[in-house]
């Protein structure tokens, strides 16, 4: 009985092929469980571009729209706040925007204004801390938590600062300008978020 | 490489020196009989689907909503919204249905062979309660959907308590916690579903295997290989029957669960709904509690119970009576152990009443089946279209007394030497194939 | 050796007879309890689900819903672009990520035909009869002046629901059987816009469609489906030479 002849090596190279290709199964099996994590149909549809009318915002004034769920800032800004940014550059961490905030914007938005349109600026309202909501504080007069404020945002839980521009000042926690999000003018009035200028066409 | 798995294994070796024995007492050096057949693959077939069922189950509950308002829409968002969701909700699905397939097969196999009889009977009886929980848990997850069979299936089956006596009609309402099954019954029959009862499950599993495993497999010739001679090519003090489960019985089994994925897959990929007996189109609308589906049947797992149900007239003024047969037929099936008192335990060495009878108690069950699924009502129109009822009754009384039937006949045809059996070979029978 | 009572070709062999009995009992019964046609759909023809996606937005989204069904799956399925949906499909101003919603608000349908219509999205996996009673339905509408919207159903008596698709197939009346309410047949008493033949056609994709509707990932599991069942015989075949080869131990 026992010294029957096992040919080893047939034993071998077909338990090997059987669990490479059982294990190749069972890795493709897993690939849909992962899958259904992603965000889905409901969420994708949720977090579409969203269009807004910016006709009413007054100069100066801002308006908060949620896209993906997150506050998107669209701000009209004044003369006097755009002529103000470049005296604040020193004070930056990273006035161009072309550091360690190169990707905080699109292309097309990497500029002194942070913007398409000088007085149209668009932001996701979370501070790159630790992702709150920053006030906005548009009026250039002196405040508790800087003398010498041009206007922007100032973040309540740990007091980050940011320009105009939402570019972050020095000595703040937070590392980094607020971010711009896709978004591109439909026609005058329109901005529509989550779209670049080219996808748009 | 090896090295580094080398020393990994010791080192989990000195810190957990049981661990090495206890695979070899259950894999390499767990000799089962070397002549099972066919039938011996759905106790791992079932494993499979236990797997399969708490893998698929788990990612369902990551999308699935458990109120009355939302349950069904959460199912569609689940089939349609959330990606690869339909192939996780028909691996469930179809996977509740194949575990009753795989569990009636491997039972008629325990039946058929007297795995049930001394020394396993404990194996027998821990098998009969996951038997009771899984049918216990089939219910609960049909009832989730909340669809309209969902909902007239929880009302209907939550009814039989109702028939009581004295306690049935506040019994009714602390079950579902409302008048009607509603979101508190959806609620607590999920986290019965998803939690309670899968526990109860595995543990049972745990110790259906651990008793198995102590007194060792049952095989087609009923032959007590452990208690017979001593000594095969790995081990001289191992039953000579026996062969080490692993590797033999591991490649085996993974054969035949080829062979079952293949036949799972078909049913997934290409016939989710098995034309209407695995997801019912009653239950792709909405539940309302207003109009009852014109064909409410329960699942095609319970239609046998369901059918012994209907079949049993009530009378004394009370229906407790169907309810009394139903919940008797499966207490019979726990006392096989002690009803059948025969000498030999496979149908290969048992006299030709056991083999008759075995064989009307299958037909049995697939009529009953039948009945339950209102397959005999819907030919009886056909057939007998003066008075169908009385047709479909008259069959499914006679299906119904041949089921009892089955264990009277086994008590007394077992005893007193009515039975007349063949010898009993002293080795398995093996043909080399 | 002893005479098994159960040896495998034979299992197998019973095993394929009762499914067959099973598969023949049931298609008999349903055939005999429906006598309907075969609707004749086929969701993988892309073509047809256009042309009944089509006919939906066309005469039947003003009261019904697919409230499960959004503009960009469907875009997505039927080969459409994001503009030939939100041009030619979609009336009701919707965004393309959002599921399609009757625009008829749910109160005022309940006051015209006495029960909102319901929603689509399930329709032919609600029906034992699946597409075959669609098919069967869209074709069975005739005049009749007893009820409240001049319209009934020989496969859905009293449906409440009028019948917008008259203008294609025409006018349908019952011929009634002798002394008896009973519809015998109908007849096409007023020819609409199409020949019968295409009428048949137009209702096909119609039901076509909605039998996309009601299970989309039909489309995807056909398709995967078939790489499965390929993979698993593979798998299968091995395993098998490695029981074969392992067994050669066994005596």
């Amino acid at each position: 009985m026992a010294n029957e002849v096992v040919d080893h090596g047939r034993r071998r190279f077909l338990t090997a092929t059987t669990a490479v290709v059982g294990g190749v199964g069972v890795v493709t099996a897993v690939v849909p469980f992962i899958k259904s994590w992603e965000p889905s149909a409901r969420a994708k549809s949720a977090g579409a571009p969203v269009t807004v009318d910016i006709s009413k915002i007054e100069e100066g004034q801002r308006v908060t729209y949620p896209w993906r769920g997150l506050p998107v800032f669209v701000v009209n800004r004044s003369k006097a706040q755009l002529d103000a940014l470049p005296s604040q550059d020193s004070r930056l961490v990273d006035a161009k925007s072309d550091a360690g905030s190169a990707d905080q914007q699109p292309k097309y938005a990497q500029n002194e204004t942070r913007s398409i349109k000088p007085e149209w600026l668009v932001l996701v309202g979370l501070c790159t801390h630790l992702g709150c909501v920053p006030d906005f504080v548009p009026v250039m007069k002196p405040e508790p938590f800087d003398p010498d404020w041009k206007g922007g945002f100032y973040c309540p839980c740990h007091k980050s600062r940011y320009d105009m521009a939402g570019r972050v000042y020095q000595g703040v926690p937070a590392p980094k300008n607020l971010l711009v999000p896709p978004y591109h003018f439909v026609d005058d009035t329109h901005i529509q978020v989550g779209v670049d200028p080219k996808e748009a066409g | 490489m090896a090295n580094v798995f080398t020393r990994v294994g010791d080192w989990v070796n000195e810190r957990a020196p049981g661990l090495m024995p206890m695979y070899r007492k259950h894999m390499t050096e767990y000799y089962a009989p070397k002549n099972f057949n066919l039938w011996y693959y759905f106790g791992s077939l079932a494993l499979v689907v236990l797997i399969n069922q708490i893998v698929t189950g788990i990612f369902l509950t990551m999308n699935y909503k458990t109120s009355a308002a939302e349950a069904f829409n959460s199912v569609e968002y689940i089939m349609r919204d959330v990606e690869w969701g339909w192939l996780i909700r028909y691996m469930h699905s179809t996977g509740a249905s194949l575990f009753f397939v795989v569990v009636f097969l491997h039972m008629f196999r325990g039946l058929m062979y007297g795995s049930y009889q001394k020394p396993r009977e404990l194996v027998w009886l821990l098998g009969m309660l996951i038997f009771l929980v899984l049918m216990a848990e089939a219910f609960m997850g049909y009832v989730l959907p909340w669809g309209n069979m969902s909902f007239w299936g929880a009302k209907v089956i939550i009814s039989l308590f109702g028939t009581i006596p004295v306690i049935g009609g506040s019994l009714v309402e602390w079950i579902m916690g409302d008048y009607l099954p509603a979101d508190a019954t959806l609620n607590r029959f999920f986290a019965l579903h998803v939690i309670a009862l899968p526990i109860v499950l595995l543990l049972l599993v745990v110790l259906h295997l651990a008793a198995l495993h102590e007194v060792g497999s049952n095989n087609p010739d009923g032959v007590d290989t452990k208690h017979g001679p001593k000594g095969n090519r790995w081990d001289p003090k191992a039953p000579a029957d026996g062969i080490p489960f692993h590797p033999y019985y591991t490649v085996k089994d993974l054969a035949g669960v080829g062979f079952f994925l293949i036949i799972a897959a078909f049913i997934i990929f290409f016939a989710p709904t098995f034309g209407g007996w695995f997801l019912e189109h009653d239950n792709f609308i909405p539940a309302n509690n207003l109009v009852t589906p014109t064909h409410i049947k329960p699942s095609w797992y319970f239609t046998p119970f369901y059918a012994i149900l209907r079949m049993i007239p009530s009378f004394f003024g009370t229906a407790f009576w169907g309810v009394l047969g139903m919940f008797g037929a499966i207490a019979l099936l726990f006392l096989l152990p002690w009803i059948d008192a025969g000498k030999v335990r496979s149908i290969r060495y048992r006299g030709t009443g056991f083999k008759v009878a075995l064989m009307a108690f299958a037909v049995s069950f697939i009529g009953l089946a039948m009945v339950g699924a209102g397959v005999i009502g819907e030919l009886a129109l056909d057939w007998f279209p003066a008075d169908a009822t009385a047709a479909e009754n008259t069959f499914g009384r006679v299906m119904t007394f041949i089921y009892f039937g089955y264990f009277v006949f086994l008590w007394f045809y077992t005893r007193g030497g009515r039975e007349k059996t063949k010898p009993v070979p002293e080795r398995v029978v093996f043909d080399h194939d | 050796m002893t005479k098994r009572l159960f040896p495998m070709k034979k299992i197998f062999v019973s095993f394929a007879l009762t499914v067959g009995l099973i598969a023949g009992v049931t298609s008999v019964a349903a055939a005999e309890e429906g006598g309907m046609p075969s609707a004749g759909t086929n969701i993988r023809d892309t073509a047809s689900l256009q042309r009944g996606a089509k006919l939906f937005f066309n005469y039947c989204v003003g009261c019904h819903s697919l409230k499960y069904v959004r503009y960009s799956r469907m875009a997505e399925d039927l080969g459409l672009s994001e503009d030939e949906v939100m041009k030619n499909l979609n009336f009701t101003g919707a965004k393309f990520g959002d599921p399609v919603i009757s625009h008829m608000p749910e109160d005022s349908a309940q006051q015209f035909f006495g029960k909102a219509p319901p929603d689509l999205s399930l329709e032919v996996r609600a029906k034992e009869q699946g597409p075959d009673w669609v098919f069967a339905y869209l074709n069975s509408f005739y005049v009749d002046p007893t009820r409240p919207v001049g319209w009934n159903n020989t496969v859905f008596p009293n449906a409440s629901m009028p019948f917008p698709l008259w203008e294609l197939q025409g006018i349908q009346t019952a011929v009634k059987k002798e002394g008896s309410d009973d519809v015998e047949k109908l007849e096409l008493s007023q020819p609409g816009k199409l020949t019968p033949a295409q009428y048949q056609q137009a209702t096909r994709d119609l039901t076509n469609f909605l039998e996309y509707a009601s299970e989309p990932a039909a489309l995807q599991r056909q398709r995967y489906g078939i790489w499965v069942l390929l993979f698993l015989a593979g798998f299968t075949f091995l395993a098998y030479l490695l029981k074969k080869e392992y067994w050669k131990d066994v005596h």
